[in-house]
């Protein structure tokens, strides 16, 4: 065969195939209806793609119950049970309409029978009752997907409070025959409460407190099962002038999400995840056991924290997250006002001292982070007080300030994902010698000095 | 000559009991965790009954296979045991060194257990055997109003997540001198099948669903107990051939028949 004969039957072929889904939709019907298809399921926060089928198909999905240890927090240990070895479980994906075939299978090594009440079903116990699969086994049930909407399912067996506070919950999407309208970034984010016998914090492996969820008061309230997953590495991301939709879902098993993003405003909210949609939100509140549908437009780059704005819960007990944002400043949407010079000489007549100097930048820039105490944020920002990092290499800091510091770094024997923004541009050489001299002699730490001829030395160098 | 042979009969039924200690255990007045029939606690009489210290072991388990081969994997009927049935073992009659002997036996059906404890004169405990016996710890007979210990064991029952149960006996012994009713593994109970029918239905009002979250609810009038409500919750839905590999059982015996 010519080889411009062999493009030609395979163009050929390829428009047969094309005719056989846009002109012969009764043909294409009935093979779709018989056919099933395989769910691809992805670890949170990451989504199965958009659906982009023009009618409704029988959708197999595969769940499997672990109960496993994992880490909760940087050092410390807890017997998750879970759907598919993560807390959440997986996102599905179905079409309205879709016939959903879910397979539970059960690890052999279980303690627990498990199963799942998923709330996108209408039916005695959302499944619940079809489900319940002891160690070693599994369960077939299948359920038709009727009404769109962004659920949440769980594990329904007894304690089942127990069972929800040791992660087992999940989110289904069921979209509508049109779709949802195109964003550029999709992502997954669940909050739950958690019991752990030590205190927020103590160390090695913790049991499940009864106690504590009697009295609805967790050690922990985290995004994703794992104080700081989405945080650092586990950051997410978007490009200025992207779209976002979060999907957002509580576990509980008691506390509500009060879900804000600190610096954006959602341009749509499906209220309670049903079809309502309302505009310019600035937190929503997300009950446990209910999930929404969040869209987002990030206008300015720089790191936006996620959190319960029930806000102690985001210092004190780990629900906080970070969507980056990178792109070119927006200065005309954005932007940081110096003082009228007048006022500014003004100021600096009384503060031209490095220490007083350093105390201003301190206080408007660095303690947003590392807090006005200098102790940082257990699991997102390192403490500058006491901090071994800093006084065992005081001239290092000046080249994190000037350039920013990305990466794994142990301070005082806690891992950080650091990211230190880029403060060179912004900050004069007296002002990072006054800054870091401030610290320096501030918090606890063992003093020293750093001169603005060292910072001008250290800017001359190349970036690292 | 006739009482030559009466020893030597004595000899061989303690040499096939090795092992399988009894105590015998007062009864009397008890109130179980679980619900009577109209949601209120329910106030028991638990006759006087002897059981067995420990959980059968791995070792025992393996010479009740050596006396009775029918129990074993390659020739136990299908309507009497699951395929987890002794899965883990390395032959039909041999654990192998993978497994510890002086563990607790795991993945053995509802008949098998009763067939080990029939071979040693015993039976099942009923449920509420069972609870009773449980609610002593070292000091106390009931010790459930201790949220201290309940804690404790709802802490060691998790903490065994993923691995295999331990030697019996690493634990004191309650005050009745009995181990391991806590933390190590769960154990059939002969009644299960009448006290926590699998569920098919959710509704509390319809049916005594253990499983489920309303029927659990319900069924316990101290909904503090999640320790036991956990045993409770994985008995209520295995079939009597089913098997799984934190499963064992122990036997009783009834005193004064």
């Amino acid at each position: 065969m010519k080889r411009s004969a062999m493009y030609a039957s395979i163009f050929q072929a390829g428009l047969i195939l094309a005719l056989g889904v846009g002109a012969g939709p009764a043909v294409s019907a009935t093979t779709s209806r018989n056919a099933s298809i395989e769910e691809l399921l992805f670890a949170p926060p990451q989504v199965p793609p958009a659906i982009h089928r023009d009618h409704t198909a029988t959708v197999v999905i595969r769940l499997r119950t672990e109960e496993k240890e994992m880490t909760l927090a940087d050092g410390v240990r807890y017997d998750f049970w879970t759907f598919n070895g993560t807390v959440p479980g997986p996102l599905m994906r179905v079409r309205q309409g879709d016939t959903v075939e879910l397979h539970l299978s059960n690890d052999a090594h279980s303690h627990m029978a498990h199963n799942i009440d998923l709330h996108a079903v209408m039916g005695p116990g959302g499944g619940a009752a079809a489900t319940v699969t002891p160690p070693g086994q599994e369960s077939v049930f299948r359920f038709k997907a009727m009404l769109p909407g962004i659920y949440v399912y769980h594990c329904a067996t007894a304690p089942v409070p127990m069972h929800i506070a040791n992660g087992m919950y999940g989110m289904i999407l069921v979209e509508p025959p049109e779709g949802l309208p195109k964003v550029d970034h999709e992502y997954y984010v669940m909050q739950g409460d958690f019991y752990t016998t030590g205190e927020n914090h103590a160390p090695g492996l913790q049991s499940f407190d009864m106690q504590k969820l009697l009295a609805e008061q967790p050690t922990y309230v985290l995004f994703n099962g794992r104080e700081g997953s989405l945080i650092g590495d586990g950051a997410l991301h978007s490009k200025v002038g992207d779209s976002v939709r979060l999907f957002v879902g509580d576990g509980g098993p008691n506390l509500s999400s009060n879900f804000h993003v600190i610096g954006q405003i959602f341009d749509d909210v499906n209220v309670e995840g049903g079809s309502l949609i309302n505009h310019n939100v600035q937190t929503t509140v997300i009950p446990p056991g209910g999930a929404s549908m969040i869209k987002l437009t990030t206008l300015v780059p720089g790191t936006y924290l996620m959190v319960d704005h029930a806000i102690t819960r985001a210092f004190m007990k780990g629900a906080l997250g970070q969507l980056v944002v990178s792109g070119a400043a927006q200065p005309q949407l954005y932007q940081r006002v110096n003082a009228p010079a007048a006022h500014a000489e003004e100021m600096q007549m009384k503060t031209n001292d490095p220490m007083s100097i350093g105390k201003r930048v301190f206080t408007q820039i660095c303690s947003a982070c590392h807090q006005g105490n200098g102790m940082g944020l257990p699991g997102a920002f390192p403490p500058l007080a006491m901090s071994d990092y800093l006084n065992s290499s005081p001239k290092r800091a000046i080249g994190i300030v000037l350039h920013g510091l990305h990466g794994k770094i142990t301070v005082n024997n806690t891992g950080y994902e650091s990211q230190m923004p880029v403060f060179g541009g912004q900050l004069s050489d007296e002002e990072i010698a006054g800054v870091l001299t401030y610290v320096l002699n501030s918090f606890g730490n063992q003093g020293g000095t750093v001169t603005a001829a060292e910072v001008k030395a250290e800017r001359a160098k190349a970036a690292p | 000559m006739r009482a030559l042979c009466w020893l030597w009969v004595l000899l061989l039924s303690s040499a096939a009991m090795a092992g399988a200690s009894y105590v015998a255990l007062p009864g009397g007045r008890f109130v179980s965790a679980l619900a009577g029939n109209r949601g209120q606690a329910q106030a028991l009489t638990i006759a006087p009954f002897a059981m067995r210290v420990e959980p059968v072991t791995i070792a025992e388990f393996e010479q009740f296979l050596a006396r009775n081969p029918y129990w074993a994997r390659d020739r136990i009927p299908q309507l009497l045991a699951s395929a987890d049935y002794l899965k883990d073992w390395a032959s039909p009659l041999r654990a192998g060194a993978a497994l510890p002997a002086s563990a607790p036996v795991t993945q053995v059906s509802w008949f098998a257990a009763r067939a080990y404890c029939a071979s040693e004169d015993a039976h099942l405990p009923s449920w509420y055997q069972w609870e009773y016996a449980a609610a002593a710890d070292t000091r106390r007979a009931d010790a459930r109003d201790d949220d201290a210990r309940n804690q404790m064991i709802l802490s060691a029952t998790l903490q065994s997540t993923g691995h295999a149960p331990g030697p019996v006996e690493q634990d004191p012994a309650n005050v009745y001198g009995l181990h391991n009713l806590a933390g190590l593994v769960w154990e059939w109970v002969d009644d299960y099948g009448a006290m926590f029918p699998r569920p098919d239905a959710r509704d509390p009002g319809q049916g005594n669903s253990l499983a489920l979250c309303g029927g659990s609810a319900l069924a316990f009038h101290d909904r503090g107990q999640y320790a036991l409500m956990m045993r409770v919750a994985i008995l209520s839905t295995l079939k009597p051939s089913d098997s799984t590999a934190s499963l064992g059982f122990r036997c009783v015996r009834t005193i004064g028949e």
